[in-house]
This record gives structure tokens, C-alpha cells and sequence, in this order.
């Protein structure tokens, strides 16, 4: 058992495939680590009291809001962006899908919507429209853009297997 | 929003976290799934001195069977996994039809039993569902174990009986009649529900009817109880109970309902769950 004074405390994690350690006050989130001391800006902050699901990252496979973590409860942990969903060459289905049905507006959202997508997916891979709904609700679109996120969804579901092609 | 500074800590065991709690009295909070408490730390609504996180106590994840069919689930059990497990899922459905109704999936993912009981939120799904399941908790302090029943846990708007030493460790629920069904209203699948109802029903019409987001805390719905035993678990059971379900209520108006919205639903959720029950008797 330690109990630590409010300087920093060393934490060391898997984020998107990468060992990272660090130390950090007690009090830094992990969407806090991963924007400001990693430099991933992809996780995007609205809220920062988990209502608005932007921040939403993988961890250990499952979602969870980057705003309600702390970064030293992450040791040990395996973490994933939405950079860490991004090919290096080009874009995901889910990406693709999104681009090809205009399921964004001005984007802020995306990088949870893609996220908590991407659990939906991989736990239920033909989804219809209300379990996609349900999904995402805790997801908010400001720009309201929510047909076409859905039906983006949709469409990543049905055609899992050529990411290649073109939309 | 960002919280305050504060020490923090993760003990190995329950009996640990107890040991810090008597070390730094009345500045101390227990981290759980952090789904209330972190937005209450980012908001600097609560700044504790000393944050114990509880997530290095393994022991705390149990999903246990108990003797005679019944379970014992640790405070920290998530609530994704208790809709999700087997063994809730036989032996306490209506847990596991609750849990799912808990906020978001990546709420779900994190927020825990313990943590959503202790916090004692009127509306939330698990203290009404474990109130009708006739749970109790386990409550470790620094002289051991004391149990309480749900019925007597929960005091008021986000009010229990935990002393300030005390951590919520466990929760054991005996083996539930058949008949059971849960409802809510809510706005969009995730919010805190406007009224939600769990129920439970044996084959003699003995019912716990238990209303959420309808008081200031999760309540028996007993008239609607009474008249449910008063006759024949037949087609116009439901009916008869859902009408007496409002007189149990003491709901809030605000701007998400009023009060009397909130008494309306109670007795449409409580015949809609009593009806689920009943049926379930039947199959």
C-alpha cells in the first residue's frame, strides 16, 4: 500500500501498441495524458464530465470515457485513440464509411463516435439501427449530424471485408 | 475542471482501503468505477484530501454463487458485466435487466455495483433492483462485516447508511421468486430514468414492487404490493396493482418531468413490470 503526497507518480501503459511511462499528478486524467503529454489529439475533450462521449477511448478492448479516468489508474493497461484505429496508410471501414456518408459535420465528436463504433462492432457485427442507436446515445452530435453517423455505421457493418474499395 | 490536488492511493486488499479510511477520517473518498465521483472531482463539487482507489482489490470483483441458489457479487463487479455474466443472468435476471439499463456502454464498462449503490442516486436501477431482490449489503469496517438490508441502506437523496469508515464491500442476493419484470422511462437509452419500476412476483402473488426516480430514494410501492396478493395472479392483476402504484410515490417535478408525470408513470411502469412477472411465472 502506498499513499502517495501530491507531487507525481510514475504510471506505465500500453497506448496504441507503444509502451509509455511517465510521472504525473494523482489528479491528471487520461485524456489529459494522452492530448497534452503525448501530443494525441485525436481524443477531443468537451465535456469533461462524461456526458458528451468525445473523449471515449478503448481500454484493455472496452470503451470508456478518457474524462473519468485517471491517468495513474491506467498501469499496466492497454490503451487505444482513435490514432491507434487509423491505419498508417489510408483509412479504417468505419473511417471510410464515415467519409463516404458524410457522417460528420465539424468533426468534433467523430473520434468517439468512430470509437465506441468500433466496440459495437467488433461485440455485435450486424447491428441494426436501433442497436446502433442505443450504442452511440451516449455519444452527443452538437452539429445533431446523427442520420448519417448511423447510417455510416450501418455501412461499415455490412461491408466488413473490403476495406480497400473504393464508397 | 480539473479536480483539485489530492493524495491517492490503491490498496491491494478491502481490508487495506478500511486501514486508510480510519488513517485519514472524514477526507477520505473511495474511487469505484469513478462514473459519479470523477465528474464530482472535475467539477470541484467534492475535494478530498486523500483518494483511495479501490481497483487494486481483486477480491472486490467476485460473482459468487451462494447456497440455495442465490449470489454474493463484489462491490466492484462492473456494471457491463453483471448483464452479461451467467450465473446473474440464471439466478438474478432482474439484476442483470437492470444493470443494462445503466448509463451508457462506456459507462457500463466502468461504473461499478458498489460504487452506484453507495452513491445512492434515486434513480438509478441497481439500488431499486437489489431493494426488490431483497439484497443485502456487506458493509466492512474497521471492526469487520456488518450486514444491512437494502431495505435499510438507503436513507435519502443520495444518503446511506454507510459510516464515513466503512467501505461497501459486497452485496449477496438470495434466490428470486420466477416472476419478475423491470421498466423505465428515460429520455434516451442511458439517461437517469424519469421513473423506472422493478418488480418481483411468486406464484401466490406475493410481489415486491419497487419505484425509482419517484422519492428521494428507491421506495416499495405497497398498496400496489396489497392489491397484487389481494386476488388471483390473472390477466387483471397488473391492472389492479399499477393503479395503486402512485400513492407510494413522492416524486420531484423538474424540468425533465413533472411530479405528476412521474406518479402517472409509476403505475403504467408497474402494471407493464407486473404483467412481465406474471408472464414469466407462467412460461
Amino acid at each position: 500500500m502506498i499513499l502517495t503526497p501530491a507531487e507525481r507518480l510514475r504510471v506505465r501503459l500500453t497506448v496504441n501498441g507503444e509502451p509509455v511511462e511517465r510521472e504525473l499528478e494523482a489528479r491528471r486524467s487520461l485524456a489529459d495524458l494522452l492530448r497534452e503529454d503525448l501530443g494525441l489529439t485525436g481524443t477531443h475533450v468537451g465535456c469533461e464530465h462524461g456526458v458528451c462521449g468525445a473523449c471515449t477511448v478503448l481500454v484493455d478492448g472496452r470503451s470508456a470515457r478518457s474524462c473519468l479516468l485517471l491517468a495513474v489508474q491506467m498501469e499496466g493497461a492497454s490503451v487505444t485513440t482513435i490514432e491507434g484505429l487509423t491505419p498508417a496508410d489510408g483509412l479504417s471501414p468505419l473511417q471510410e464509411a464515415f467519409r463516404a456518408c458524410h457522417a460528420m459535420q465539424c468533426g468534433f465528436c467523430t473520434p468517439g463516435m468512430i470509437v465506441a463504433s468500433t466496440e459495437l462492432l467488433a461485440a455485435t457485427p450486424e447491428p441494426d439501427e436501433a442497436v446502433i442507436r442505443e450504442a452511440l446515445a451516449g455519444n452527443l452530435c452538437m452539429c445533431t449530424g446523427y442520420v448519417n453517423i448511423v447510417r455510416a455505421v450501418a455501412r461499415a457493418a455490412a461491408r466488413p471485408a473490403d476495406p480497400g474499395s473504393p464508397a | 475542471m480539473k479536480p483539485a490536488p489530492f493524495r491517492y492511493a490503491r490498496p491491494a486488499t478491502a481490508a487495506e482501503a478500511v486501514a486508510l479510511l480510519a488513517s485519514t477520517p472524514g477526507e477520505t473518498k473511495l474511487l469505484a468505477g469513478g462514473q459519479s465521483l470523477v465528474p464530482l472531482l472535475n467539477m470541484r463539487l467534492v475535494r478530498p484530501a486523500v483518494l483511495v482507489d479501490l481497483n487494486g482489490a481483486r477480491e472486490l470483483g467476485r460473482i459468487d454463487a451462494a447456497p440455495r441458489g442465490g449470489l454474493v457479487l463484489g462491490a466492484l463487479v462492473r456494471h457491463a458485466d453483471l448483464a452479461a455474466a451467467p450465473l446473474v443472468r440464471e439466478r438474478a435476471p432482474l439484476l442483470a435487466e437492470a444493470a443494462r439499463h445503466v448509463g451508457h456502454a462506456a459507462i457500463r464498462n466502468r461504473g461499478t455495483l458498489g460504487g452506484s449503490l453507495a452513491h445512492a442516486d434515486p434513480a438509478a436501477e441497481l439500488p431499486a433492483a437489489l431493494l426488490a431482490l431483497d439484497a443485502t449489503l456487506g458493509l466492512l469496517g474497521p471492526r469487520g462485516m456488518r450486514r444491512v438490508a437494502a431495505a435499510d441502506f438507503f436513507r435519502g437523496l443520495l444518503a446511506t447508511a454507510l459510516a464515513d469508515d466503512e467501505l461497501l464491500a459486497e452485496v449477496t442476493v438470495p434466490a428470486p421468486p420466477r416472476g419478475w419484470g423491470f421498466g423505465e422511462i428515460a429520455r434516451r437509452p442511458g439517461d437517469f430514468a424519469l421513473a423506472g419500476v422493478a418488480a418481483s412476483l411468486d406464484a401466490e402473488g406475493h410481489a415486491r414492487v419497487v419505484g425509482f426516480g419517484v422519492a428521494d430514494r428507491p421506495v416499495r410501492l405497497r398498496a400496489a404490493e396489497a392489491l397484487a396478493a389481494a386476488g388471483p395472479v390473472d390477466e387483471a392483476m397488473p391492472a389492479r396493482a399499477g393503479r395503486a402504484a402512485a400513492a407510494d410515490c413522492a416524486p420531484a417535478g423538474d424540468v425533465h418531468a413533472s411530479a405528476a408525470y412521474r406518479r402517472h408513470l409509476a403505475t403504467v411502469l408497474t402494471e407493464d413490470a407486473l404483467r412481465a412477472a406474471a408472464g414469466r411465472l407462467r412460461a
